[in-house]
């Protein structure tokens, strides 16, 4: 098998995997809400509900598809396009897990292993903005526009923290801006020089500052409570996708999904080691290469799924934040904040060498 | 090289239809998106030069920041054919004027260029961030800080236009 075909099979099953685990989401969302209220939640579809996010599905593909006359008609479908296609484009360069062997043959558990990766990141991120500033203003409707705004001026400011929070992350790494580097880089060394278990040197515990910024950036990014003002209910109608149904309704919440899993994918890998586990060392001398490169993807999945429920959890518990508020906290909290982090992320390493 | 040049052509096609139609839309909201479209074109461009680094940063600064608040600005003004203002026929006369100035100073630029062969940079010199960083900090440090420094004075002005006057 060439790397080609299998890098081609990858890209299929990450796409798989991303539309699953999104669908799977809705799913944990309504039972993590309903664990937090003291609710049951979903129970018909199937044991404990698990059908529910197939018969959603297909609700949501039967519903009668309304394009408003006003509109215009050709952005408003390109609207949940881009969305969904910004929202998939991230987990092109996230290492999944470390490389299989098969033959003498070493495939990457990477799609794209380009060595301005956490850059990559960065630009997708910023262009998933167009998806709803498109689907916004092509509605032709106040709410909508409104929405759409508020998720672009929302999206601008958190970037900005986010960039710098990450540079810290980045003054550690030895100048590299591999994802995979970076990965690989967590998985050697001992925690803070004299701590030693194997594939623990994880970043957050040289960066917890940066590691709260850049959490609190994601959640603006990607339009979760605390911060979700472009679609907040009692304010807005739905926000930017007050006028839409059907299926086009259905990419853009489950786009939200996707951004919220390939979030936590970043947040996993530059801060939490990525795939790495600890004892990653020590399982590779008692045990098969590739058996432990499947651990190390369940290790990473595992990560994944906590930040995912860590998510929700944060979303049943904190309220909206006003919109001032929102603006206020990004611009005068948390860049100052990144800033201070970076500079003392360089000075400490100017005095003590790495 | 037949697939980049292949690949080179499409590009430029791409560049220059694209800039085409963000002059003749109609619509504004599309002529922004067309820009958008244009600089993702050239970020291509930019990858084909191996120059990766500048590529990303060209999306990121170009269609990730400025365009989102351009697209924003369009949004807010809410431009539509109706409401575009009519301009006078000297308001035209000077436009075509300096535009056909420019176009005379661009051809006078191309007739004496002299066209060399191109050789495309090798992976190793050109494009990844680590050169770039040296070159920016080593060869270019003085550029560099002046551009923080003009930076720096363009916020501050921002801030003062922006600040409500105190009374």
């Amino acid at each position: 098998m060439s790397v080609l075909v299998f890098k081609a099979i990858l890209v299929l099953v990450l796409f798989l995997i991303s539309l699953g685990i999104a669908a799977y989401s809705t799913y944990a969302e309504r039972k993590v809400a309903a664990f937090l209220q003291d609710r049951i939640g979903p129970d018909r579809a199937g044991p404990f509900g698990l059908l529910q996010p197939i018969a959603d599905g297909v609700k949501m593909f039967l519903k009668e598809e309304i394009i408003p006359n006003v509109s215009d008609k050709l952005l408003f479908i390109a609207g949940p396009c881009i969305f969904m296609l910004t929202a998939l484009m991230t987990s092109a360069v996230i290492p999944w897990g470390k490389a299989l062997e098969f033959g003498g043959q070493i495939y990457n558990l990477q799609v794209a292993d380009i060595n301005i990766g956490v850059l990559y990141v960065l630009g997708v991120v910023s262009l998933g903005v167009y998806g709803i500033m498109i689907g916004g203003w092509a509605s032709n409707n106040k709410y909508a526009l409104l929405g759409a705004v508020r998720a672009s001026s929302q999206m601008i400011s958190y970037e900005l923290a986010m960039g710098m929070s990450v540079i810290a992350v980045l003054l550690m790494s030895n100048g590299t801006l591999s994802l995979n580097d970076i990965v690989a880089s967590q998985g050697t060394g001992k925690l803070y020089g004299f701590i030693d278990i194997s594939g623990m040197n994880w970043n957050v515990f040289y960066q917890p500052l940066g590691f709260i910024i850049f959490l609190v950036c994601a959640f603006a990014e990607t339009n979760r409570t605390p911060f979700d003002l472009p679609e907040s209910e009692s304010e807005l109608i739905g926000g930017f996708h007050t006028e839409y149904s059907s299926m086009k309704l259905g990419l853009y919440l489950f786009a939200e999904y996707i951004n919220m899993f390939i979030s936590s994918a970043v947040i996993a890998c530059l801060f939490f080691g990525g795939y790495n586990f600890p004892g990653i060392d020590y399982l590779g001398t008692v045990l098969p290469h590739n058996v432990v490169s499947i651990i190390s993807v369940a290790a990473l999945f595992g990560k994944i799924f906590f930040f995912i429920f860590f998510f929700m959890w944060v979303r049943w518990t904190i309220p909206r934040f006003r919109y001032d508020q929102l603006m206020r906290l990004g611009w005068q909290v948390l860049m100052p904040l990144a800033i201070i982090n970076v500079l003392i992320t360089g000075a400490v390493l100017t005095y003590f060498g790495n | 090289m037949m697939n980049s040049q292949l690949i080179f052509f499409m590009l430029a096609a791409l560049s220059i239809l694209s800039a085409l139609f963000v002059v003749f839309s109609k619509n504004p909201i599309y002529s922004v998106l067309w820009l958008i479209v244009c600089f993702f074109s050239i970020a291509g461009h930019y990858i084909m030069l191996n120059a990766q680094f500048l590529a990303i940063v060209h999306i990121i600064v170009y269609t990730g920041a400025i365009m989102v608040l351009m697209l924003f600005t369009v949004m807010l003004l809410n431009l539509n054919k109706e409401s575009e203002p009519h301009k006078s026929v000297m308001y035209k006369g000077a436009a075509v004027l300096t535009g056909g100035m420019l176009m005379l100073v661009l051809l006078a630029a191309m007739r004496s260029t002299q066209l060399g062969t191109y050789v495309a940079p090798g992976r190793a010199e050109t494009g990844f961030v680590q050169n770039v960083g040296l070159k920016l900090f080593t060869d270019f440090l003085l550029p560099f800080e002046m551009t923080s420094v003009l930076f720096i004075a363009a916020m501050i002005g921002a801030v003062v236009l922006a600040k409500k006057e105190v009374h």
